[in-house]
């Protein structure tokens, strides 16, 4: 969806952290990415070889760890794996679902120097 | 990026705010000259960083302060979103015609270029002010911060935040608002809801608008809200048309009923 801004705002985070944890060149980039965050794999790929060309990140590794979407079936009482949000249980075909998890945008951890 | 109030070098614009940047760049970045730095030649430094840190975490910080800033004064923030083309503006000064007696109302307009939103709205005698995105395809919590400082919303009004025209991004950055208001017109696909989810899915009110014009279309209404429901069970749907004025008393009751609710607080 919005890639370009996403990888700026990881721009950003490693720039403060960079201060903050005292370190000067980052190599890989560990992100977490739920399924149903909306964000395109491939785009985030090349956003941020863009993003953070000539930065302390310049060529950095980018790792994406892929989270399924959870959600809470109310007529199952039970927690169930989808694919997208508009998508029925998969147990009982039933659209009551409560979004419960997948829609994580974090930076896990870095490997830095 | 600018690391004193986190400005980005982006092309966004704010009406009347004249931001002065701080000097920044790269090399005013100093890194620090730690233990780390005297290595040892062939001796690998890397080592692993944990920072657990949300990717959207610095426009959720700007969003909250937002939010504290609404909550202190008593202001109700509606955060409009749609489609380009949805009618949204005609909505927002068709609404505001018919509750300004009410109630103090404000508004900041988002769009990429031109100020003709904001000039529409001022023509109501309200106060509008506009932000210029840019580049960018949505506003962010830091854009609306700044806007609060010019614009100035006066205590205990409602001000409404009519974002980019675009179902896709303005899903994700909160700005601090009460509610999304999601605005669909029947002129658009029924299955806009299943096309856009996240959208639908971050919004506590949809706004079907143009139902004057539904005789002369094939638009499926009670599909639509079944497909809206799928992908946010919750969500309240409100049909209306800003042309012909049916079933806006519901919508400014929904408005009524929202700002009451800022006033208590909490």
């Amino acid at each position: 969806m919005h890639e370009m801004s996403l990888c700026e705002s990881v721009l950003k985070c490693l720039q403060e952290s960079a201060k903050t944890q005292n370190f000067k060149r980052v190599k890989t980039v560990w992100l977490e990415i739920g399924a149903l965050s909306g964000v395109e794999i491939e785009a985030l790929r090349f956003s941020f070889e863009v993003v953070v060309k000539d930065s302390l990140a310049d060529r950095a590794k980018l790792e994406i760890i892929a989270l399924p979407g959870e959600a809470w079936c109310m007529k199952c009482s039970a927690t169930v794996i989808i694919e997208q949000r508009f998508d029925a249980c998969p147990k009982c075909g039933s659209y009551q679902l409560q979004v419960t998890g997948g829609d994580e945008m974090k930076i896990k951890e870095l490997e830095v120097e | 990026m600018c690391t004193v109030c986190g400005c980005s070098e982006g092309e966004a614009r704010i009406e009347g705010h004249e931001h002065t940047h701080h000097p920044h760049g790269e090399k005013v970045h100093d890194y620090g000259a730690g233990p780390a730095h005297a290595h040892a030649p062939g001796l690998s430094q890397a080592r692993m960083v944990q920072i657990e840190q949300d990717i959207l975490g610095k426009n959720n910080e700007y969003a909250a302060a937002n939010r504290r800033w609404f909550s202190e004064r008593g202001v109700l923030a509606l955060n409009l979103v749609s489609s380009p083309g949805s009618g949204k503006t005609t909505l927002l000064t068709r609404t505001i015609q018919d509750i300004k007696k009410d109630l103090a109302l404000s508004v900041i307009e988002g769009d990429q270029q031109t100020a003709n939103d904001a000039e529409r709205i001022r023509k109501t005698g309200v106060k509008a002010l506009q932000i210029n995105t840019g580049k960018g395809c949505h506003l962010d919590g830091h854009m609306v911060g700044h806007a609060l400082e010019t614009l100035a919303p006066e205590d205990n009004s409602v001000l409404f935040i009519e974002n980019v025209g675009n179902l896709v991004c303005p899903s994700a950055f909160d700005l601090g608002e009460a509610h999304k208001v999601v605005i669909l017109s029947v002129t658009e696909g029924e299955d806009k809801p299943l096309k856009y989810p996240d959208m639908f899915h971050a919004a506590d009110l949809m706004i079907l608008n143009k139902i004057d014009l539904l005789p002369y279309l094939t638009f499926d209404t009670r599909e639509c809200i079944d497909y809206a429901r799928r992908v946010n069970p919750g969500i309240k749907v409100l049909q209306v048309s800003a042309t012909t004025g049916e079933g806006l008393s519901s919508w400014y009751q929904w408005i009524k009923a929202a700002h009451q609710l800022a006033q208590i607080g909490g």
